[in-house]
């Protein structure tokens, strides 16, 4: 590996009453492609925001090309070369591709006219576009396109400001299975051509595939530091949390009973020629898998009652039921924690205690008023044995931190009493301890006799944390595998439509 | 570049199967042509059936110079108000703007040495109101909603103090034909009035600077994500600034046409609501009200829609108090109408 050109050396940040970084060495060199892993909190946000001048370290320094300053401004790290890829994107919807790249710095001509020079900006953006393999044009409508080409787009504006370092966060926590392998591929292709790649992210499998290096961050400091030929998710886990994870996967307590749930030739309006049959029996949980795009949300939102079921019937312990509406599916006491837990699992704005008491609010009336105290300690008791990490339930939602807030839509369903919850993403977001707590609260659940179905994209959760997986391809279930078959392979074939060899 | 529909969106469709894929983008292209083609549809079903209706009274010479030059003041005015729409915000006090100015530029225009400036004087002292509504939206941050309805009041105050509340009267006002007269095209057969000649200059130039300009592009930026256009390095404020300047500049220049055109002006009643009727213009144009999307020729076609609709219900011998249900309905119906056929082009 040549000279670093890049050294951040015994930076720390203190806020009042936390100390988010505490003397973190870092160095990246040219085409060094580098993981950055660690729990919620340990402090990878707060590091590449120094790094990327947002944040002003309270001590160290940067070496930016040997030249040692205390901080940098948001323009001086651009001008270095550091480039921020945000996960909220920061993009414009109304604009096109090329407009959003060189957004601010616009080829123009006609003087103080400032008419912009449209074939000068496709002939600038063209080659980036073919360096990323990107499948759509310089014209194309920015509101037309996925969240995965908005990050392509992000990466283009990067590379066009000539970037030396790429800084990622998070890029694939809302990615299919395919644009993930397509990101990872630019990945290598910045690498082979000599930008330097910083990713945070929790899903360790992506680390092994394209990392050269794994810096593990835990409680602000850096514990330790992986070369290639170490990296593990056994090691990788060990260094983040400080102990040995078990294995993930805990078998029921009892094997599964009767079907509690049956879907039976279910069509939904995005697929009117699919058909989909499964059944979720008591005590299990049904991992559903496939890519984005195969149907899994569109049949979880039939269930709930979100969107009418075109055809087909849905069973509940062997009666047939009509879901019209989410208020009937929750009324037969089946329940959905839906994807975007922000904007469809939680009032941010308001209190835990209120979030958790929403669906049932009527059950905490006494006399046509909300009974506050009641709320309040349901929602406490709720809080023990979820173990969210807030300072008391009358905090507001917004600021909990993402495993946090999944908590709180969980304790939402569990006060009432479920028969079968639907999961959908149940850990998107959410660091590893916090996953595991809710991995072992989804364990309970089903020994305590309810049905879980989990729609999941994350490989390691499908095949750590089911019973049996269901996998789904355009609109319908092209297999199941029991136990004995799970393998990563296997679902990726169903997941593109082959059959398991 | 600015998405208002009218750019060929190439797009690769994102779908595995190839007869989908196809029959996606015919779909997609469909849509791009609904979406430029916005309300003109509407505007040419609107001219017919009043033809029709009034026994041929609409397709006139003499008729279809009057649409236009009624048209052509809240034309102006609606184009000024696009700028401001397209960021996100909204301008209130066009109609008290354009008083003031025409209030200020007859008083000029009776100052015996200072006549011949009345013009300039009034399209400035609406740039200068509209610079001071940017001026408290950008650098004060203070909601434009709130802003402009108090400029609304302050400025008819002022208006109506200019001619300490009468009726001003200048029979010969200079420059009098851009009121009334009208521009030869071929001399004897066809020629347009002053006022749409202006409008549409006035259309044209906004064009020029949203979809040619860096500026332009900024605009939209602002209007379509204004945290964004800031990290970008664009500076919001004096975006921000320019637009309203702009409304305030255009709504000077719509009180002079007015003036032009009435040889009088009365503080109190000169320009009353006629911020409605720019932002019914702007909206039924296909502008979107949180910013970011919209179009100047959309707003064209829209003033026009207004334009037409009033004078059609005159043709047809409807009563004053009916035009103004009339006049709602078709608003509601034309944006309901546009939503959902905008639905479809919604991201899935």
């Amino acid at each position: 590996m040549s000279e670093p050109f890049l050294e951040l050396v015994d930076i720390s940040k203190n806020y009042p009453g936390v100390v988010a970084l505490d003397h973190v060495d870092l160095s990246v060199s040219r085409g060094e492609v580098i993981a950055l892993i660690g729990e919620n909190g340990a402090g990878k946000s707060t590091l590449m925001r120094v790094l990327g001048g947002v944040v002003e370290p309270s001590g160290g320094l940067l070496r930016v090309d040997g030249v040692e300053r205390s901080s940098l401004t948001v323009a001086e790290a651009i001008k270095a070369g550091i480039a921020f890829v945000h996960q909220e994107l920061n993009l414009f919807d109304n604009l096109d591709v090329a407009g959003n790249v060189f957004i601010g710095r616009e080829p123009v001509y006609g003087g103080p006219l400032r008419l912009i020079d449209r074939k000068q900006l496709h002939a600038r953006v063209r080659p980036l576009l073919e360096r990323l393999g990107a499948d759509f044009g310089p014209d194309a409508p920015l509101a037309e396109l996925s969240l995965a080409q908005h990050q392509l787009v992000e990466i283009m504006k990067a590379l066009s400001l000539d970037a030396r370092l790429v800084i990622m966060d998070e890029p694939t926590s809302s990615l299919t299975l395919t644009e993930t392998d397509r990101l990872m591929r630019v990945i290598a292709a910045l690498k082979a051509d000599g930008v330097s790649v910083i990713f945070i992210t929790h899903r360790l499998n992506e680390v092994v595939q394209c990392a050269d290096r794994a810096v593990v961050l835990r409680d602000g400091h850096v514990v330790g530091s992986l070369r290639r030929d170490e990296l593990a998710p056994a090691a990788m886990i060990r260094l983040m949390i400080g102990r040995d994870l078990k294995s993930l996967y805990v078998p029921p307590a009892a094997p599964p009973g009767a079907s509690v749930l049956d879907i039976d030739g279910a069509v939904t309006s995005t697929y009117p020629d699919r058909a989909v049959s499964l059944s979720v029996r008591r005590g299990e949980i049904l991992g559903l898998a496939g890519l984005v795009g195969s149907g899994r949300t569109e049949l979880a939102r039939a269930i709930f009652g979100v969107d009418p079921l075109q055809a087909g019937a849905i069973r509940l312990d062997g009666e047939a039921i009509r879901v019209a509406s989410p208020r009937a599916a929750i009324d037969h006491g089946i329940y959905l924690i839906p994807e975007d837990r922000k904007g469809c699992g939680l009032l941010l704005d308001v209190s835990i205690a209120e979030n958790i008491s929403l669906p049932d609010l009527a059950s905490y009336l006494r006399f046509f008023l909300v009974n506050t105290a009641r709320e309040t300690a349901n929602a406490r008791t709720q809080r023990e044995r979820l173990k969210i990490r807030a300072p008391d339930v009358g905090t507001t939602v917004g600021s909990l931190s993402g495993g946090n807030q999944q908590k709180v839509v969980l304790a939402k369903w569990l006060s009432m009493r479920p028969k079968v919850l639907i999961f959908d993403e149940p850990t998107r977001g959410v660091d590893v301890g916090a996953k595991q707590e809710i991995y072992d609260m989804l364990r309970r659940l089903t020994d305590a006799g309810v049905a879980i179905l989990m729609i999941s994209s994350d490989m390691e959760e499908v095949i750590g944390v089911s019973d049996r997986i269901a996998v789904m391809h355009e609109g319908a279930i092209s297999g199941f595998l029991d136990r004995s078959q799970f393998s990563e392979h296997n679902v990726l074939q169903l997941a593109v439509g082959h059959a398991v060899e | 570049m600015p998405d208002d529909g009218a750019s060929q969106a190439k797009a690769a469709p994102v779908t595995a199967n190839g007869v989908a894929a196809a029959q996606e983008t015919k779909r997609q292209r469909v849509r791009v042509l609904v979406r430029a083609l916005g309300m003109l549809p509407v505007l040419l079903i609107l001219c017919l059936g009043f033809h029709f209706l009034s026994e041929g009274r609409f397709f006139t010479g003499q008729n279809l110079g009057i649409v236009l030059q009624q048209a052509a003041v809240n034309t102006v005015l609606a184009a000024g108000m696009t700028f401001v729409i397209l960021t996100g915000g909204i301008d209130l006090s066009v109609g008290s703007i354009l008083a003031a100015a025409a209030m200020a530029g007859l008083t000029i225009s009776k100052l015996p040495e200072f006549g011949l400036l009345w013009l300039p004087v009034a399209v400035l002292t609406g740039l200068g109101f509209g610079v001071i509504n940017g001026a408290l939206i950008a650098l004060l941050r203070l909601p434009p909603f709130i802003v402009t309805l108090g400029s609304l009041t302050a400025v008819r105050g002022l208006a109506r103090l200019l001619g300490a509340d009468t009726t001003v009267f200048n029979p010969s006002i200079p420059y009098a034909f851009i009121g009334n007269g009208s521009l030869t095209l071929i001399p004897g057969v066809a020629s347009i009035p002053w006022l749409s000649v202006i409008a549409l200059l006035v259309i044209f130039g906004s064009w020029l600077v949203l979809r040619r300009t860096v500026l332009g592009v900024h605009i939209y930026a602002v209007g379509g994500n204004e945290s964004a256009a800031r990290l970008a390095g664009i500076k919001v404020w004096a975006v921000v600034i320019f637009v309203y300047g702009v409304s305030g500049l255009l709504a000077g220049l719509g009180g002079a046409m007015q003036a032009a055109r009435l040889y009088a002006a009365n503080g109190l009643q000169l320009g009353q609501s006629y911020e409605l009727d720019a932002i019914t213009a702007v909206i039924l144009g296909g502008t979107s009200f949180v910013g970011g999307i919209g179009s100047i020729w959309g707003t064209l076609v829209g003033a026009l829609i207004i334009a037409v609709l009033s004078n059609g219900l005159i043709l047809v011998g409807v009563s004053d108090i009916w035009q103004y249900v009339i006049k709602g309905l078709v608003i509601i119906g034309a944006v309901a109408l546009d939503r959902y056929r905008l639905q479809g082009s919604a991201r899935t």
